[in-house]
């Protein structure tokens, strides 16, 4: 056997990898979906929403930042763990204030798209109703809290892709938030709207100005094909 | 007037509560005479609030949903304003017929379903038959072809908004300035195939309403009967138009009071009244004032107010109508009925005139120009004008949302009837029939409120007929559901 490839299996599926990749990155490039929210394949994992839990050799950890290893035996696409994705999501939509009939990004949003994928039609939780605050200031890009999912993309994806630190996450637990790097909102920051940082959102949080709607209902990304559908029709690399 | 007068107060209020729902009062004196009518409706009007804070483009998104009944005119009023908004004086010839493709398709549909489902049976079996007849089922069982021929004229409507709002309901196909998507070919073709056929239902629809109220045309043109002023838009050129124009009032005998006002200057025509015993509004023609100034939209409205109908069939149809008035305004309840076939009828016609259009198939779907703070628009919907108002800050954010819906501006019309029927019909009398509940009732149905007790058939809704004295006390009690 060669040290540059490990061999594992996925639900019984044997698969094939580099040795330096994690858990998520192999499935990706074997076709296999694990859900996922605060992964992104071209940012540094942030192991955060937990919603890639798997189990590896009986035990549940996250996939994005797991690395893969020989032999080990990766339970990804059960009921058990499927329902424990579904109570995260269920979560984050009782957190937040979602009203997704009429918010701009329905039908291309990630979360909206993990919740049909997974079966989650109505939350059963309670909602809280938070207060959150929407930053409308700057004049291209606005950032409305009521739609995060403190994924952190955008911290990362400002940091690592646009070289800039606009985002960071204050205070902890239930009262986190997502925060910019001024007093005055994301007008004092040096964030553009071309920056990447614009382009890794899930959710409808962080999002370009007078672009809503232009999709017509029925081509939006997830109207047709469930999110993880784009890995899985990958082909599947030897 | 003393204040010892033992007065019983009447209730119809319909049990179920949904979109918003209405309660009928009647106080009658000792002697059973009508002192006083009101026709309360509890509406929600937090949607003015809701908007505030949120961008304008997400309006005619969000806004549809202040009506479950018809979503698209909110939809389509919302996105006319910001049009103004974003500087889009003139829409792309794609974006305009699509709007009014849209437009015209929801208005066949609502009207069908009015016509069919809620009014037919109260047309054809009397305000007087048995609650198990009177009903959408009674309709079925009587004449299956013509319930068919609703179900299918509806869903056509139905169809033609998915088409180009992208659902049925609650789409997002209007956006400012323009439209998302254009008609494709294939999707225009499943249309035509059917086009004539519908045309032909809508002229037979228009037939049967005919028939039916012409056998009675002494009773209809007298049943809940009052005068009123008339307000609509208009076209340029004084043709009926149900998607934009400008705005026209006429007095009951058919004087203008004033024509061809621009929507921004609405507020210089229109003001509304707070009463405190009601939720909703009553506008009026400021120039008028609050007594005289209240006026009634909808069907009966516009086709009064319009000089003629750009389309062949309906314009006959117009003509035929105002030729039992000489011309004038006609100010029948029960005219709504007719006047709302007619414009079925014309909705058909356009739509099959728009199909016809290649501009359907265009692929310049937006327009932009300079951006102003300051948006209103109206159409006319199904129900009557709605007007649609707001303003937004340098962040884009709506600081400002002012709605005039069609029910609103109906409402002074609707109580009016309650006291013309009530007059008319509870006079001196000491029991209270169903029979006579159920003729307020018709009276209210003829402007087509969009209340969800008035979605449900007559008959079907459940009731609660309270009858109280001065004192507040139930002397009697009738529930019905
Ligand atoms: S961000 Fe996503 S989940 Fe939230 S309201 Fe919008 S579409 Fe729904
Ligand atoms: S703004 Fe968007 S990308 Fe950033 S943390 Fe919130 S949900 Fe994630
Ligand atoms: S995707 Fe792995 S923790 Fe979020």
């Amino acid at each position: 056997m060669s040290t540059n490839v490990v061999t594992f299996t996925i639900d019984g599926v044997e698969v094939k990898s580099a040795p330096d990749k994690t858990i998520i990155q192999a499935a990706d490039d074997a076709g296999i979906y694990i859900p996922r929210l605060c992964y992104l394949k071209d940012l540094p994992p942030g192991g955060h929403c937990r919603v890639c839990t798997v189990k590896v050799n009986g035990r549940p950890v996250n996939s994005c930042t797991y690395p893969v290893a020989e032999g080990i035996v990766v339970e990804n696409d059960t009921e058990e763990l499927n329902s424990f994705r579904r109570n995260i999501i269920e979560m984050l939509f009782v957190e937040g204030n979602h009203f997704c009939p009429s918010c701009e990004v329905a039908g291309k949003c990630e979360l909206q798209a993990l919740a049909y994928r997974l079966g989650l039609l109505t939350p059963q939780m309670p909602y809280l109703y938070a207060q959150k605050e929407l930053d409308a200031t700057h004049p291209d890009v606005y950032l409305d809290r009521n739609r995060c999912v403190l994924c952190g993309r955008c911290v990362r994806a400002s940091i690592h892709l646009d070289k800039k630190n606009v985002f960071g996450f204050e205070n902890r637990g239930i009262n986190m938030r997502i925060s910019v790097n001024s007093n005055d909102g994301l007008k004092d920051t040096d964030l553009t709207k071309d920056d990447k940082a614009m382009s890794v959102c899930p959710t409808g949080c962080l999002v370009v100005k007078r672009q809503g709607y232009l999709t017509p209902v029925g081509k939006r990304l997830y109207d047709k094909k469930p999110i993880g559908s784009e890995i899985e029709t990958k082909t599947v690399k030897s | 007037m003393s204040t010892k007068t033992t007065g019983r107060k009447i209730v119809i209020n319909p049990v179920t509560r949904v979109e918003g729902h209405g309660k009928v009062t009647i106080l009658l004196d000792e002697k059973g005479n009508v002192q006083q009518t009101r026709f309360h409706i509890i509406e929600f009007r937090g949607f003015e609030r809701f908007v505030q804070g949120r961008f304008y483009w997400e309006a005619p998104t969000i806004v549809q949903r202040l009506c479950g009944i018809c979503p698209v005119s909110h939809h389509l009023c919302a996105a006319k304003a910001t049009d103004v908004i974003v500087g889009a004086k003139t829409l792309t010839p794609t974006a305009e017929k699509m709007r009014r493709l849209m437009h015209y398709g929801q208005t066949l549909q609502s009207h069908a379903l009015h016509f069919f489902h809620l009014c037919s049976p109260d047309l054809l079996f009397g305000f007087d038959a048995p609650v198990e007849q009177r009903n959408v089922i009674g309709v079925i069982k009587a004449d299956p072809e013509t319930a068919k021929k609703a179900v299918l004229l509806r869903k056509y409507g139905q169809e033609i908004i998915k088409a180009t709002a992208g659902k049925k309901v609650h789409g997002t196909g209007a956006i400012p300035g323009g439209i998302n998507k254009n008609l494709s070919i294939e999707e225009r073709d499943v249309f035509l195939k059917d086009i004539d056929t519908i045309l032909e239902w809508s002229i037979e629809a228009m037939e049967l309403c005919k028939k039916i109220v012409k056998e009675k045309l002494e009773f209809f043109l007298k049943f809940g009967a009052f005068d009123s002023n008339h307000l609509s838009i208009v076209r340029k050129d004084g043709c009926l138009d149900l998607y934009d124009g400008l705005l026209r009032a006429k007095t009951a005998d058919g004087k203008i009071i004033f024509d061809m006002v621009k929507p921004e200057d609405y507020l210089d025509y229109i003001a509304e009244e707070v009463r405190p015993w009601s939720y909703m509004k009553f506008p009026f023609i400021r120039s008028l004032g609050k007594e005289k100034g209240w006026y009634r939209v909808g069907p009966l409205a516009r086709i009064n107010n319009c000089d003629f109908i750009d389309t062949p069939l309906a314009e006959k149809e117009r003509q035929e109508l105002m030729s039992l008035t000489g011309g004038k305004p006609i100010n029948a309840s029960m005219a709504y009925h007719w006047t709302r076939m007619i414009e079925m009828l014309h909705s058909a016609e356009k739509i099959k005139d728009l199909l016809n259009d290649p501009d359907l198939q265009g692929t310049n779907l937006i327009t932009q120009g300079t951006k102003q703070k300051r948006g209103v628009a109206w159409i006319e919907a199904p129900r009557g004008t709605l007007f649609h108002h707001y303003e937004i800050n340098d962040n884009d954010q709506i600081v400002l949302a002012n709605l005039i819906v069609s029910t609103t501006n109906n409402n002074e019309p609707m109580n009016q009837v309650v006291n013309v029927l009530a007059k008319d019909y509870l006079q001196g009398k000491s029991e209270i029939t169903e029979g006579l509940l159920n003729t307020i009732e018709v009276g209210i149905r003829a402007y087509d409120p969009c209340l969800s007790c008035a979605t449900h058939a007559l008959g079907q809704m459940p009731l609660q007929v309270q009858i109280m004295n001065h004192e507040g006390k139930v002397v009697n009690e009738l529930i019905r559901g």
